[in-house]
């Protein structure tokens, strides 16, 4: 199954220590096993451009789609046998600790139910 | 009863409820892990079970009612597989098919893996899941408890309970929650909300709102988890408690109604359980969890030959220890009770109107059946009478109901004084 990983700020968890942050390792290793298939750090959120169209007309804006205290960070997509390898994997990441990490299966053609398309 | 012979609608009914409550979670355990289809395998049972008060009537009731159901749900969901797969031509069922074909004709101690029903446990249990997902798919899937039955056990609607386990199927699928029991390293992260779980199913069976077997289902359940993790305090004291507490069983239901634990012959406890359970681990000690406190607890009733026997002191000390691991409403009640046994009948109402304002218990039958029981022995029977009514309109269950009614009942006999206010 393939995963895609947001890497999240978390004001409630620990500071951050760019000491403990072994990113680099955590990706050579799964990179090494074939569990990690891509990711990369994202700018932050003064960065986003948010796009819609409405009636025809596009409308571009500053900033994410929701304000909130936490922001994406970053993604990593994975491919495990199932959610356990997944946690596993994702536990074992610098922003487990720093920030939190979420896992969001892909859609699957097996997925019979209509729903917004990626 | 022999094979063929015909056989009358009750009996029919009593043999399909027996092989259920025996074979159930083992065909629909088995068939989830060769078809990863939690539907198709619910409904293959169920269909089985349909077919089985269709035929079985005339037919007679077959000499192993399990093994028939067995066979009679694999080849139902070999059916609805063949189905799908003509729609849908996926590898998955094809090798799916050719396992159930296999061993379609297998006795149900054959035909499964022994430890399917603790894999579909874990992953009832998976904390991907909401904690209520998770006790919800395991009552409905594992205990086969109905989505009515389930919704009533979360004091929710039937409705709102089906969209539950619905979202909880999808999920399981969709992110791909194994199927699986979890490898040693994450054992003991993933045992807590199976406890949690296996109580729930437990207490559910001794609120008599479901089958009497689900009960002992909890205690064979605690009993495979104790076997599969032995050093865990805390499993073990989960089959401490189902044991203690279930050692009570015949005492506590005669014909059919409730016997509160004070008025319990205890000559009719089941000794040969209380030893198992006293048996399993000293419960004292320190770095107590929830489980080995509440069989703590049970065990302090087990040593008492008699209700006033009871080491009141000890009880109300365990329950002050447990509100540190377990700060419930319902603990702060039943220590309120125990406040009542050891200081009188108006420290506990005392105790009890601390918690009056707890919205958490807003709702609670057991709530004002205590103050009933206090403001009884207080000698207050006609505000007793009252607390008693409140109870007995929120009580879950007949049986509830019928034993809140003669408790009242009795106050009413020994108090004229009340005796206008029916």
């Amino acid at each position: 199954m393939r995963y895609l990983m947001f890497v999240a700020t978390d004001p409630d968890a620990e500071p951050y220590d760019p000491a403990a942050d072994d990113a680099e390792d955590w990706v050579a290793k799964h990179e090494a096993s074939g569990q990690w298939v891509m990711g990369d750090r994202l700018r932050p959120v003064e960065d986003a451009t948010t796009v819609r169209r409405r009636g025809g007309e596009v409308l571009v804006t500053d900033g994410p789609f929701a304000e909130t205290r936490e922001w994406i960070a970053g993604f990593d997509i994975l491919e495990c046998a199932d959610l356990d390898e997944a946690i596993a994997i994702a536990a074992a990441h610098p922003m487990a600790r720093f920030g939190r990490l979420e896992l969001r299966p892909f859609w699957s053609d097996e997925d019979e139910q209509a729903g917004p398309k990626g | 009863m022999s094979p063929g012979e015909r056989a009358t609608p009750a009996g029919v009914r009593r043999a399909l409820s027996d092989a259920m409550a025996g074979e159930r979670l083992r065909i629909v355990a088995g068939l989830i892990r060769i078809t990863r289809d939690w539907d198709l395998a619910e409904d293959a049972v169920a269909d089985a079970a349909e077919r089985a008060l269709r035929r079985w009537p005339a037919e007679g009731v077959p000499a192993n009612p399990g093994a028939w159901l067995t066979t009679t749900a694999r080849r139902r969901a070999i059916d609805l597989l063949r189905r799908a797969d003509v729609e849908r031509a996926k590898l998955g069922e094809v090798a799916a098919l050719a396992e159930l074909a296999s061993g379609a004709d297998d006795l149900p101690q054959a035909s499964c893996l022994p430890d399917d029903r603790l894999r579909l446990i874990f992953t009832c249990c998976h904390p991907a899941l909401s904690m209520e997902a998770r006790v919800a798919l395991t009552l409905k899937v594992v205990s086969g408890l109905s989505t009515a039955a389930v919704a009533r056990a979360f004091l929710t609607s039937e409705a709102t309970m089906g969209q539950r386990l619905l979202r909880a199927k999808r999920k399981i699928a969709h992110a791909g929650i194994p199927y699986r029991v979890p490898s040693p390293d994450l054992l003991p992260e993933r045992m807590d909300g199976v406890l949690a779980v296996i109580y729930l199913i437990f207490t559910e069976g001794y609120a008599g709102t479901a089958d009497d077997a689900l009960a002992g289902e909890a205690v064979r359940l605690g009993r495979l988890l104790v076997q599969l993790v032995p050093d865990s305090d805390e499993a073990r004291g989960l089959l401490a408690l189902l044991l203690l507490q279930h050692a009570r069983r015949a005492a506590r239901l005669v014909d059919g109604e409730l016997v509160t634990l004070e008025r319990q012959d205890r000559t009719k406890w089941d000794t040969a359980a209380i030893d198992e359970a006293l048996a399993l681990e000293p419960l004292t000690g320190t770095d107590r969890g929830p489980y080995r406190l509440q069989a703590a607890l049970a065990a302090v009733h087990a040593a008492a030959p008699e209700a006033s026997d009871t080491d009141w002191a000890a009880v109300v000390s365990l329950y002050d220890e447990l509100l540190d691991v377990l700060p419930s409403p319902v603990v702060r009640l039943n220590r309120a009770i125990a406040i009542g046994m050891r200081d009188g009948p108006l420290a506990g109402l005392a105790a009890l109107d601390a918690l009056a304002g707890d919205a958490r218990l807003a709702g609670y039958h057991l709530l004002p059946a205590a103050r009933g029981d206090l403001l009884a022995r207080a000698g207050r029977p006609t505000e007793a009478v009252t607390a008693l009514e409140h109870a007995l309109a929120l009580a879950p269950t007949d049986q509830e109901r019928r034993q809140l009614t003669r408790r009242r009942d009795e106050l009413r006999g020994t108090s004229p004084a009340v005796g206008g206010l029916a």
